[in-house]
Formats: structure tokens, sequence, C-alpha cells
């Protein structure tokens, strides 16, 4: 079923998406309007999603994984860094913001507050597109070819306004509200997080289905460790705007690098009473980003931190066996000068 | 590759559903469903009628006047309501003069719902420069006491019905202009609009298909409530001398000249406070059941 996407450019080795150096502070204002400091909610993160992959966003709240998605659809705009999509930048030159917008959607969150109170099922997916173009009675009817795909009867769901649907129902809508456009990528930012177990299982099913059907690539947001291993085939950690760790769903769950990561598994519940919480969970809050740690940004809740971690800020480095695994943490990365890292060899 | 599984009808929902009621269809019916909104809405209906069909209603000419047949008390020989300080029949004069403070009340109001709506929209959609643009002009009007203000401008402006209008609406702006910049904001930072600016959507486009749809509602109802300031206001003005001239019939200026009668008639000088009040009521009252029928989640 996986047939070959008019719009692939590079072939299946290029990537979707490709971000560089992608960097979004916020500023702060005081009561005179002049900037104060600034929120670094995204700080020089780089990492690629290949076409067909689903590439889970794991951390806290406030570690930057929503800026990060509203970056990439470009609903703020970035202060730094740039974007390929299947190797053309976007913006100046390359792929306009309008394009973009095409090939890549997006899910929110809250099913209810991103739907429009006042709009139907129908009318809210058909909204899109209209503005690409479309007549409204043919927009209409497309709509209704897209609710069937997401599992919704349009007979029945068509009419409904979303306070006359379930939050499962509503999320489906926002989902076919996003694939209306027929994108390449679908970022879904904490897309079943607010929705009862039971629930949650249908839709990831339902995810799972269309990424098949349709040729999806995903971008999957979520705090939620085991939908992450569920659905993803890459993980990528964030941290207070900094990636700390990427690499495949298998090696990152059997071999955590960076200690953050392992602090976040430690808090994951285990089905098997044998597994005793032995590391000590995270404590306190994450810094703020207004003004993080110097050097490596965990170093303060981490317990390997070392001098080096303050005085030298640890960048993304192979970690372990698989090539494809990441990590950025001085202990790891043989010549870093962290007493827990290994000798000389292959220094950073 | 399997079929995704249509989600079956539960059981409290019938397999088809009759077409949806439109939001306004529903909030009609909640509104039909409530007594005093709609007793009052009856009321106001009677007076808007009244005052529409005053020359075929109004037993005498308004403007009429005689000298032997000042300050009857209402009831005696054919003036049902009595007759003024002048002999100008007391009835005639109050339905004509629900003409000029009806739509003393609801023209500025109208007018100023267009301006301030649109202007509070436009700030609390673009947010930042505009909005600070637009808000901090409209608090310098907001900081006046609305009826100084109107003084004001109809002190500027002089005397007369036109002008009255003018400053009222410019009275109202402020406030109406308040209510829809914050309404605005509220929902413009809603994922809904977020996820139509994702579609490449443009500003007006959604303003237009998103925005203006979640806001009406709050904004008409605010505005409906201030209907009574204005009519009062404008009462204000006529009695001042600022609005309406004699002979003109209006409640307010009808409040005014009986003033001096008081003691004499005080029911006939009543009786213009009595239509404003009933008025002023009224709408009061509608536009309360108006935002509890249009709070779609009660």
């Amino acid at each position: 079923m996986n047939m070959v996407d008019a719009r692939d450019r590079g072939g299946p080795r290029q990537p979707l998406l490709t971000v560089e150096g992608l960097r979004k502070y916020f500023p702060l204002r005081n009561a005179l309007g002049t900037v104060s400091a600034h929120v670094q909610a995204v700080d020089d993160i780089s990492f690629t999603v290949a076409k067909g992959e689903t590439l889970g966003v794991v951390g806290e709240s406030g570690c930057g994984k929503s800026t990060t998605a509203r970056l990439l659809m470009h609903l703020i705009e970035r202060d730094a860094g740039s974007l390929l999509l299947d190797g053309d930048p976007v913006g100046s030159g390359g792929v306009s913001v309008r394009d973009l917008r095409r090939q890549v959607q997006m899910v929110f969150q809250d099913s209810y507050a991103s739907l429009n109170p006042r709009h139907t099922a129908v009318a809210e997916i058909a909204f899109g597109l209209r503005v690409i173009g479309h007549r409204r009675a043919e927009a209409e009817a497309q709509a209704r070819q897209t609710l069937r795909l997401v599992g919704l009867d349009p007979d029945q769901f068509a009419g409904r306004y979303p306070h006359e649907m379930s939050g499962g129902q509503r999320q489906r809508v926002n989902i076919a509200r996003g694939l209306a456009l027929n994108p390449r990528l679908l970022i879904l930012d904490e897309a079943v997080s607010a929705l009862d177990k039971s629930v949650q299982a249908q839709v990831l099913n339902l995810i799972e289905e269309l990424k098949q059907r349709l040729n999806l690539t995903y971008l999957f947001i979520s705090h939620d460790l085991n939908v992450v291993h569920y659905v993803s085939d890459r993980v990528l950690v964030m941290y207070l705007g900094k990636i700390v760790e990427i690499g495949p769903v298998d090696e990152i769950w059997r071999n955590a690098a960076h200690p953050y990561t392992r602090a976040l598994f430690s808090s994951r519940l285990s089905m098997n009473p044998a597994d005793r919480v032995v590391a000590p969970p995270l404590t306190g809050d994450p810094p703020s980003p207004v003004n993080p740690p110097s050097g490596c940004r965990f170093r303060t809740r981490c317990a390997l931190a070392e001098p080096i971690c303050a005085a030298v800020e640890p960048s993304l480095l192979a970690a372990g066996a698989d090539a494809a695994h990441a990590a950025a943490c001085h202990a790891v990365q043989a010549g870093s000068g962290h007493s827990l890292a290994g000798g000389m060899t292959h220094a950073a | 590759m399997t079929e995704i599984a249509v989600l079956p009808a539960t059981a409290h929902t019938p397999a088809r559903r009759p077409p949806q009621r439109g939001y306004w269809r529903n909030v009609l019916k909640r509104f039909l469903r409530d007594r005093i909104g709609l007793v009052c809405l009856m009321v106001l209906l009677a007076i808007a009628l009244a005052a529409i069909f005053a020359p075929l209603l109004a037993p005498a000419d308004p403007y009429r006047t005689s000298m032997i047949r000042r300050l009857i008390a209402p009831g005696e020989k054919g003036y049902l309501l009595g007759t003024d300080e002048l002999g100008r029949d007391m009835l005639s004069r109050l339905l004509y003069g629900g003409r000029v403070s009806l739509s003393m009340g609801i023209a500025p109001i109208v007018l100023s719902t267009m301006i301030g709506g649109g202007l509070g929209v436009i700030a609390g959609y673009f947010g930042r420069h505009i909005n600070m643009m637009i808000m901090r002009v409209i608090d310098v009007f907001y900081a006046f006491p609305s009826v100084l203000l109107a003084v004001a401008m109809a002190g500027v402006l002089g005397s007369g019905i036109l002008n009255s209008l003018i400053s009222l609406t410019l009275v109202f702006i402020p406030p109406i202009a308040r209510v829809a910049e914050s309404v605005t904001t509220q929902v413009r930072n809603q994922d809904f609009v977020e996820a139509a600016r994702a579609t490449g959507a443009g500003s007006a486009r959604i303003i237009i298909e998103h925005v203006l749809a979640n806001v009406t509602g709050p904004i008409l109802t605010y505005a409906s409530s201030l209907v009574s300031v204005s009519i009062i206001i404008s009462s204000g003005l006529s009695f001042l001398g600022l609005g309406a001239s004699p002979p003109t019939a209006d409640w307010g200026l009808m409040l005014n000249t009986l003033r001096q009668a008081v003691y004499v008639a005080p029911v006939n000088a009543v009786l213009p406070g009595v239509m404003i009040f009933l008025t002023s009521v009224s709408f009061n009252l509608v536009s309360d059941s108006l935002r509890t029928a249009m709070d779609v989640r009660a």
C-alpha cells in the first residue's frame, strides 16, 4: 500500500522534515513594555523526521514540545534556525508557508477548544478545503468522506456541534480536519492525552490505521511514555527547550543513556511487581526557562552532576551501540571530562 | 487493508437524527420558555407598536394647546390620561413621545455596536500594537462618566435630536468596544482559531467565519442592556434642554416641563417617567433572558 507520493521529491532516504538550529525565545516585558528577559522555550534544536516514520516527542510540561509543534506549523515565528520540507527550505525562496500548511497539519490536545462551538463537524472540516479554493458544496462532500475515513458515519455526525459529541468523537473530527487537506506530515500534539483509556486506545488504533492507508508521517507529542512506545518508531526526549536524547524507541526503552530519560522511565508505573523503582525519582520543578542553568540544563536535578556539567554544555552525540541513538550528557561521552565517562578515544 | 469500523450509534441517539437545529433556533426556543423575558418582550412590542402607529391611535393632536383645559386629571371627560401644563392631551403626547424616546434608545446603540463592536473585535483579534492604539483611545473616552460625556458632547454640538444622537453614539462606543475586545481576546486564544490559521486562512476570513459567530452573542446581549441607559440619558439630555426641544413630544422633555406641576397634578407629572421606567426595565430584563438563552452549555 506504500505507493509513491506525487509530492515526494528526494526519495525515501531524504527526510520529510529537517529541523536545524530551531530557536524560539519569548520576550518578557516589564510594565513599561521594554523586554526584560526571555523565556527560552526552544533553544537550538535539530532533528529530522524520516518519511513514513512516527517520531515521538516526550518531556515534562513546559519543556518546549508544543512550542516546537507550533514552530513547525509556522503558527509562531521562529527566531533562528531552518526548516527543510523534503529538502526544500521553508520560507525564503523554497516552500511557501502556504504550501507548508497544506503538507503539514496539526491535531490539538483539547478536542473541545480546538473545534469552533458554532460550527458543525462538516463545516469545521470543510473550512480548510474552502480556504484552498474549493466551493462549499464540493468541500462539504469531501469533508463527509473524510468523516467516514476517521470512523464517523457522516449521516449521523456531519451536522453535529462539538457539544453534541463525546471527547473521542470530537478528537476524530479534529483528526479529520487535519487530514482533509491531505497532508504528508501530521503533528499530533497530545492528541490522545485528554481521552479516557478505552477511547484513547480506539483513537490510537485509528491513528495507526490511517498512517498505513494514507502513507502519513507523524510527529507524535505526548507525555505518556506507554502511548509513545506504542506508536513511535523513534523517540525524541526534550528537557527545558533542548533535546537531551533521541533514538529508536526500543533502544531508548532498553538503554536510555541520559539521566533525565532514565528518571522519566523510573516514574512510569510497571505492571511487574518485581520491577522495583531503584533510582530515586526526580524531585522539584524544572528550573525556569527564563534563566536556565549554565552548561547542562539538567544538572540541577541530576544525580550525576559534576563541575564539568556546569561549565560545558553537552552536545548531542552518539550514545550506545545503535548509530541512530544520541544523547546530550557528559557522563556517557568518552573524553568529556566527566568521571563516569570512558577514556579519551572519541573525544567530542 | 481493513475498513475502519464506523462508530455504531449509541443507545440514546437514534440511528438517524433529524437535521440539526441551528444555534439561533436553539436560542429562540430557550428564550420562549422564559416567562419574564417573554412578558417584557410583549411590553416592549406594545410600546413600539403604539409609538409606530401613534397617528392612528392618538385621540387628539399632541400639539394643540388649550389654556382652559390645563392639567386635567387622568380619566376626566374624554382625556384618558389627562392633559399637560399647556392643555395638550397626555395620551397623544406619550404615544408620539415614544417615537423619539425609543429611537433615541435604539439608534445610538445600533450605531455604536457597529462602530465599537468592530473596533473591539479588530483590537482583540490582532492584539499587540493595534490593540494598544485602539483601546488606549477608547480608554480616554471611557474615563469620563457617560452622562457627563453625553452632556459635554451635546453641549459642544448644540441641542437637537440629531446632535444628541451623535453624542449618545460616542458615549456608547467605549463600553461596547471594551466588551467586544475582551470576548474577542478570549476567543482568539482558543485552539480552533489556531487550527483555522493552520489551514492558511487569512485574518479577514477567520474573523468572519470563526470569531464573529462566537462574539456577536455576548456583544449583542451587552448592547441590548444599554438601550435602557440610552433612553434614560437621552431623556436626561432633553430634560436639560440639550436634546429634543419644545414643543416636540419626548418623554424626557415632558418630564422636565411637567415638573413644575408636580404638586398640582402629580399623576400627570409622573406619567412620562413611568413610560421611561417601563421601557428601560423591559429592555434590561429582555437582555437578561437573552443572555441566559444564549448560554449553550447551561
